[in-house]
């Protein structure tokens, strides 16, 4: 093993284009789309029958039956059936989670090269069985007499047949992330023009750079649909300020659907590996991974917003890497809400001081791309690896703000 | 398998009897290839004009391509069938002595086997000499171009001039036109150039792309799927190219064939630099470079806005010139190979399509100008020019005007995506060193443009 861990290499991504939710992907399951994105990504590279170290990738929103969701979307794919792969879930965090899982390994020289990735669908989504209803099925197989049998199917009531629809709301509070957010965004008085504002220059940054042909190495068309979804090129603050409030309550509440990301679906898959697989495969290194960093807060008890942990994880990895915050040439910050974005720049503004805003999500993000809860870290990471390549030098910041009050930050740099 | 009804009915039993009667074209089942067969199955009979110069030459190819060589001069059995029947003209000097042509053909041209080959070798006639001696070598094409209207069953007839010094350089054109890859190709004039000792030769001819990088263009679907997976089958490694919306047909292929996917539109200005550096960066270069991709906007030219115009020339001529000039900087191995997609109408033309026929023509243009360019640094480039093959644009036509493009050609059938890659991969070939500068049709010998 390496004396001094190495830098895992990104050696390029690929995702489909993310769509609304109950849209084109209606019927595409996680399993589908994950499948996808990694044939994508093995066509690319030309990965076909190829063992890779190991393919790390999650979905937040999952059936019981999608237990190895990975593992059979690498069995379903181009590569050996020999790759190995497992499954990570962290929330909105997951994509980039499995990125610096899979780096890690690199860099202790564990594995020469991996896939990471995430996948979700809000279409296709897990319906679960009534609680009742399914502790009386499991009493009803434990049950060993028929009269036992009979005495339970009696308690069989109408209701039961309602099921559980799964919500995105925080167990510990029953509060949606919207809700949340609310919250924090009257608390850190963020108005509705500056909110509105961001979400139309993330719609036309990523507009622009379709129209650049950016993405014509980071993306494989699916079912059809060839660009993002909701993306609207032609968004507007006027239209925007139509539209009406859908979190947080009274003449203050100021977050729209337009300025929060919608449900969606879709996935990611980025490529990684050592210099040294890299160079033996002729693939150009884009960038590599530094370091990373995960905080969480107490959003149940305490007054920390639910989407704020990245205002704390960024200046401990700022430290220990030695960096100001100004040290960077892209941002990358995964706009769950326009709000949360203006946040928590206005936090760190504060004890690290301002950065330049025409460097924060230059190729737009998540407000205007969606936000397929685990392939948003995919999604930006291949991005901002690219972004790196074509400067040729220079180092990217990205913050991903999660469910559950945590937030994933990592720092590239160029190769 | 071929979606052409007509054709399946008149090789059943019942359609067999019901056209024989009637008189109505029967399409012969063309054989095509698939590895590991022999390039000819029966024996090949061997004649020349006196004074030919191509004797031994020609022997060694048909002996290295394990062919039971009969002579003519050895007595033949009744009944007996000929895979193929070659004859060295290049000793015509005089339109006199054409009668040889006669003289050999006649008694045996009916016992061409079934997708048998009729081949004459000749001189180039600006290469022949005095008058009379080019005016008999220009006679020839005559002969073969109606040889190929009388054969039946699938058989082919083509006319090869050799030039003077390319006697060495024969063997891929005669292993491609004697055998099943090139079923769908017929009254061709094919040229091959002078060449200093012979083409390299490769390990395997059933692999003769072995180690080789080819970028296909338009690659997702149609004719450029063929294209790829047959240059793959051939031992190339191909880079897919076509446009990003078409990403996900172009993945499945890139996969299938264990080559690579990219996602690239050759109008964009950065496109032919973007391809230039993808080949370096990944493969040090390229060695086939394939012109597939290629659009129509059909209008009567009085119909049509400029917009119809500007994207079919742009699409199907000058971004394949961009490319061209982007990839001789070096990306280009020396030794290389282009090839580019004609078409027959843009040797006969055709209605409504004079934006089409115009860049398709002007791809014709292009190899003749660029061939002799590219021969200083051992380059090729050739172009095929299919007629009616059966894609899902053809079946998309409307019913006569299809039976007609299918029926109109001395193979009475459409060809499949597969001839045109065939004669593609010949073409793409290291062994086809000397052969540059041709245009040769994939039509089945089609009356359209003939």
């Amino acid at each position: 093993m390496n004396a001094a861990p190495r830098r895992a290499a990104i050696l390029g991504g690929n995702r489909i284009p993310f769509a609304r939710r109950d849209r084109t992907y209606a019927r595409a399951s996680n399993q589908d789309m994950l499948t996808a994105a990694l044939d994508g990504l093995v066509s690319r590279f030309s990965l076909q029958g190829e063992r890779m170290g190991e393919v790390a990738a999650g979905a937040v929103l999952k059936h019981s039956r999608d237990f190895n969701l990975t593992r059979e979307c690498v069995l379903g794919s181009q590569l050996a059936s020999e790759t190995p792969a497992y499954d990570v879930q962290q929330a909105c965090g997951t994509g980039l989670e499995t990125v610096i899982c899979v780096a890690n390994k690199i860099a202790l020289g564990q594995v020469e090269n991996g896939i990471a990735g995430g996948v979700d669908t809000t279409s296709d989504a897990p319906i679960e069985v009534n609680d009742d209803l399914r502790r009386l099925l499991l009493d009803l197989n434990r049950a060993k007499s028929p009269a036992a049998r009979l005495k339970l199917l009696a308690r069989l009531r109408p209701g039961h047949i309602v099921p559980v629809i799964p919500q995105n709301s925080e167990p510990r509070t029953g509060l949606s992330m919207g809700e949340h957010q609310a919250i924090s965004t009257k608390r850190w008085g963020i108005t509705r023009d500056e909110q509105d504002a961001w979400a139309v220059g993330s719609h036309q940054k990523l507009a622009a750079a379709y129209e650049s042909g950016f993405f014509a190495d980071l993306m494989t068309p699916y079912l059809g649909l060839e660009r993002d979804e909701n993306l609207r090129a032609d968004a507007s603050i006027e239209g925007l300020a139509k539209l009406k409030p859908v979190f947080g309550e009274g003449p203050d509440a100021t977050m729209t659907a337009g300025n929060s990301t919608p449900l969606s679906d879709g996935a990611s898959v980025v490529l990684l590996g050592s210099d040294e697989w890299a160079a033996e495969r002729s693939l150009p290194v884009l960038a590599r991974l530094v370091d990373a960093e995960t905080a969480a807060v107490d959003f149940v008890h305490g007054d920390e917003g639910l989407l704020s942990a990245p205002i704390h994880a960024v200046p401990r990895l700022l430290e220990r890497n030695g960096l100001k915050l100004q040290d960077f040439d892209f941002y990358e910050l995964h706009e769950a809400f326009a709000s949360q974005v203006l946040m928590t720049l206005k936090a760190w503004a504060g004890p690290l001081g301002e950065i330049d805003e025409s460097k924060i999500n230059v190729n737009g993000s998540s407000l205007a791309a969606g936000h397929p809860f685990a392939a948003t870290g995919g999604r930006i990471v291949a991005t901002l690896a690219k972004l790196l390549h074509e400067r040729g030098s220079g180092r990217g910041l990205v913050s991903i703000c999660a469910a559950g009050g945590q937030g994933v930050t990592a720092i590239l740099e160029a190769a | 398998m071929t979606t052409d009804r007509y054709h399946r009915f008149a090789n059943s039993p019942i359609g067999g009897v019901a056209t024989k009667r009637l008189g109505l074209p029967r399409p012969a089942e063309l054989e095509r290839h698939e590895p590991g067969r022999p390039v000819v199955a029966g024996p090949v009979l061997l004649g020349e004009a006196p004074g030919g110069r191509l004797g031994d030459a020609l022997l060694a190819v048909l002996r290295s391509i394990g062919a039971h060589v009969v002579v003519e001069s050895e007595p033949q059995g009744e009944g007996a069938r000929y895979a193929g029947l070659v004859y060295d003209a290049t000793g015509i000097a005089d339109s006199t002595q054409l009668q040889a042509l006669h003289r050999f053909f006649a008694p045996v041209v009916r016992s061409l086997a079934p997708s048998g080959r009729l081949i004459v070798l000749a001189t180039p006639p600006d290469q022949a000499g005095v008058p009379r001696a080019q005016t008999a070598q220009r006679a020839i094409e005559g002969f073969t171009r109606s040889l190929g209207k009388e054969v039946r069953g699938g058989a082919t007839a083509q006319l090869v001039q050799v030039a003077v010094g390319g006697e060495h350089a024969m063997e891929s054109t005669l292993r491609f036109l004697l055998s099943a890859r090139s079923a769908y190709v017929s009254g061709q004039v094919v040229r091959i150039q002078p060449f200093e000792g012979a083409p390299p030769a490769p390990a395997d001819w059933d692999r003769p792309l072995d180690g080789d990088i080819a970028v296909v263009t338009g690659a997702a679907k149609g004719i450029g799927a063929a294209i790829a997976q047959t240059l793959a089958r051939d031992g190339a490694h191909v880079v897919c190219a076509d446009i990003p919306a078409q990403g996900e047909p172009l993945s499945a292929v890139a996969n299938d064939i264990g080559g690579t996917s990219l996602q690239l539109d050759i109008t964009d200005a950065a496109a032919p630099q973007r391809l230039a550096e993808f080949v370096r960066e990944r493969h040090g270069g390229l060695d086939v470079m394939v012109h597939n991709a290629g659009i129509t906007k059909d209008k009567t030219l009085a119909n049509m806005d400029a917009a119809r115009w500007d994207a079919v020339l742009d699409v199907n001529l000058s971004a394949q010139e961009r490319i061209n000039d982007a990839l001789r900087d070096g990306a280009l191995h020396e030794g290389g190979r282009i090839v580019s997609v004609s078409s027959v109408s843009g040797i006969a033309g055709n209605r409504g399509q004079a934006n089409y026929a115009t860049s398709k023509a002007g791809i014709i243009g292009m190899v003749e100008a660029l061939a002799p360019v590219l021969r200083e640094r051992g380059q090729t480039i050739n172009a095929v020019a299919p007629g009616f093959i059966e894609t899902d644009m053809t079946a998309a036509m409307p019913v006569g005007t299809r039976e007609a493009g299918r029926r109109m050609n001395s193979l009475a059938q459409g060809g499949l995506p597969v001839d045109v890659a065939e004669t593609i991969a010949w073409f793409a070939a290291r062994a086809s060193a000397a052969v540059t500068g041709n245009v040769v049709r994939v039509c089945g010998q089609s009356l359209i443009g003939a």
